[in-house]
């Protein structure tokens, strides 16, 4: 095991898998860094820093620095996918597939169902997403729900290291169009990494973090962290809880989700995203439908509210969901009968 | 075209509190009081006062991420913009939009954009909406300008604005600004037309100019000429100017990319204001003292945005949820 930021698991994998295997393949905006410059390429590398070293060990044919094209970068990848090729493409912050949503939506994430199951499309779409960052409307975004209601896509949301390299890994090896969302501002958090070249993580299993009997948190990305964070603080008053982290939206673990609720009988769901048609309405459905006879009380939504992102500290600060909103829904949850 | 000792004053006014204006933010943003992604405008202010001096609130301009420069030129005003990069509620945009989307609609300000390539085709809109209003009691036509950086040439929203500005006979105008660098990458790498973004426009059928951006009155002049053009309803153009940026991409950026001496070099070379004051007071059109008395009033006006920002009201919580819809 080595201790690792999140950021360099993202990049030791890639890094790791493209010396393994000479089809996987990079591009994007800044990618190399540097392109055209005195400076020269790798001069400053990306601005997440998850690219350093590629275009030295592998060149400008398989790590290809991109003008601000944000639907040819995704559209390439979708034409480099259809033709044997395994690429990376990175849109530099999320909110970028409005520039790119053709591509990903019409494109790559059907191609395989409408040529009738003869092709796959190997592309993962790396995006870069989440607020945090009081990078206002256009810059802090987690679009993860109108993703996952694409059939055909997959959606990857890792909340520390280790789960990044497990599911790049698999996000790499798998034949399918993978949407692997970063959040960015988990970048600089640390965590063991197995050094096993082979370790993946399968989609569709979700990661219990907490374990407790009263109720059940379900939780991605950063907000992982946060769910956790509620948890422990909710463990001194003696109210156990189940933290769940999906992992990945689609496919998703239902049985982990089901498993859990029927013990417990009260759900909360915390979502990084506005609270209309999302993520937390769709996991919500499930349960009431899948597990209405489990649930003792209404099930707690904490998401961001029916708002763009603002800028101010105060107010993104307001926006986003917390610790100490998770441990009030929870207790809503508890005191209901 | 000779401008008026008055039109010099308030041409080297209005470039001066771009200047400072970002020179203090570059300060502020250091010590970290200012939040978010900020990219400032220092060098390229020629530009965007050149262009903007021929604009009246009835113009439309479509600005950028790096839009502090088009602001101030367009008129925004500076105690309100101070406010808003500091995320106060008496901010410009109430603090809901932060530096990278200051706007001012009445003021024919459609807003920074934080998505490259986006503000193109807004452009295009406003223009088509000038020429259906048609021309005023002198013939002319309103016009709106699309400011857009060598990086965001490259988008495809830019090249579909274009072809549709020149079907639709629209009085767009986009203005490229070269400073050479999107981010880490140089144009020359990323601009495939060799080292050209004009021939671009030219291509789309559109008339082009050319002009060194660090040279106001080069700016100032061509402006005259694709404006006439533009307003006496002949459709869309476009102007590539080159410039520099003389900060970083955003605060905080090493700027390694840059050759050993090339920020002292443009800086000694390339600044706009330095040349506009060679140039004016070479020229006996204006006296060095007249400068510096502007220079000191610019100074105390945004030292006083700052101080005015920095104690001005911060919104709470409740207003998160405010101006998503109009109420009725
Ligand atoms: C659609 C989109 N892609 C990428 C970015 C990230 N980004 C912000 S500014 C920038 C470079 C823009 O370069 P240019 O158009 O030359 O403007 P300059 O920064 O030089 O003013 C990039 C890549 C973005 N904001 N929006
Ligand atoms: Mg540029």
């Amino acid at each position: 095991m080595a201790i690792k930021m999140y950021r360099d698991a993202v990049r030791d994998t890639i890094f790791e898998e493209m010396k393994r295997d000479s089809d996987v393949v990079v591009l994007g905006e800044d990618v190399v860094g540097g392109m055209g410059t005195a400076g020269g390429p790798e001069a400053i590398g990306g601005i997440w820093s998850t690219s350093g070293g590629f275009y030295e060990a592998f060149g400008p044919d398989r790590v290809i620095d991109t003008p601000i094209s944000e639907s040819a970068i995704v559209g390439a990848a979708g034409g480099l996918a259809l033709s044997g090729k395994r690429p990376i493409a990175e849109l530099m912050f999320a909110d970028f597939i409005g520039v790119s949503l053709d591509q990903i939506w019409n494109q790559i994430a059907k191609f395989r169902y409408m040529f009738g199951g003869k092709t796959k499309c190997p592309a993962i779409i790396r995006c870069i997403y989440g607020a945090g960052y009081n990078a206002a409307a256009q810059h802090s975004q987690s679009p993860h729900a109108i993703l996952t209601g694409m059939p055909g896509l997959k959606v990857v949301m890792p909340s520390t290291p280790a789960d990044v390299a497990g599911l790049m890994r698999q996000a790499i090896r798998d034949d399918d169009p993978v949407i692997f969302m970063e959040h960015k501002a988990l970048y600089g958090i640390k965590g063991e990494v197995p050094d096993d070249l082979d370790y993946t993580i399968p989609f569709g299993h979700a990661r219990l973090t907490r374990a407790g009997q009263d109720v059940t948190i379900l939780a991605t990305g950063m907000m992982v962290g946060m769910a956790e964070r509620a948890a422990d603080k909710l463990a001194e008053d003696g109210i156990g809880a189940d933290v769940i982290d999906l992992r990945t939206t689609s496919p998703l673990d239902e049985e982990a989700i089901l498993d859990s609720v029927e013990v417990t009988g009260r759900l909360v769901i915390v979502d990084e995203a506005p609270p209309r048609c999302s993520l937390a309405t769709d996991l919500a459905a499930i349960v009431a439908n899948k597990a209405f006879a489990s649930l003792k009380a209404p099930i707690e939504m904490v998401t961001a509210p029916h708002t763009p992102i603002p800028f101010a500290r105060e107010l993104e600060s307001a926006y986003l969901p917390n610790p100490d909103k998770i441990e009030a829904a929870v207790r809503k949850a508890l005191a209901y009968n | 075209m000779q401008l008026s000792r008055e039109d010099l004053l308030e041409a080297y006014r209005r470039m001066k509190i771009i200047r400072d204006f970002e020179d203090f933010l570059h300060e502020e943003i250091a010590k970290g009081e200012i939040a978010g992604f900020t990219h400032l405008y220092a060098g390229q202010e020629a530009v965007a006062v050149g262009v903007c001096e021929h604009l009246t609130d009835n113009d439309k301009i479509v600005s950028t991420h790096r839009g502090h420069g088009h602001c101030l030129a367009k008129g925004c005003d500076v105690e309100a913009m101070m406010k808003e990069i500091w995320g106060s509620r008496e901010g410009l945009c109430k603090g809901k939009g932060g530096s990278m989307h200051i706007a001012d609609v009445d003021k024919g300000m459609l807003g920074a954009n934080g998505i490259v390539g986006a503000g193109a085709p807004i452009a295009v809109g406003a223009a088509i909406a000038a020429k259906i209003d048609g021309k005023d009691e002198n013939g002319k036509l309103r016009v709106a300008i699309a400011f857009s950086g060598d990086g965001a040439c490259n988008q495809g929203t830019t090249f579909e604005a274009m072809n549709m500005a020149v079907v639709t006979h629209a009085p767009a105008i986009f203005v490229f600004e070269n400073n050479h660098y999107s981010e880490h990458t140089g144009f020359e790498y990323a601009v495939g037309t060799d080292k050209d973004i004009a021939s671009r426009a030219e291509a789309f059928g559109m008339k082009v100019w050319r002009a060194d951006g660090t040279d106001f009155s080069a700016v100032h002049d061509t402006m005259s000429e694709v404006l006439e053009y533009v307003r006496a309803g002949n459709g869309p153009a476009a102007v590539e100017f080159d410039t520099e940026r003389f900060y970083g991409h955003f605060e905080g950026d090493p700027q390694r990319y840059r050759a050993k001496g090339e920020l002292d070099r443009i800086r000694a070379e390339r600044d706009c204001i330095k040349k506009f004051r060679e140039t004016v007071t070479e020229a006996k059109l204006l006296e060095g003292e007249e400068l510096d008395k502007i220079d000191a009033e610019v100074a105390t006006r945004i030292e006083k945005a700052v101080e005015a920002a920095r104690k001005a009201e911060r919104p709470t919580a409740e207003d998160v949820l405010v101006d998503v819809y109009i109420d009725y």
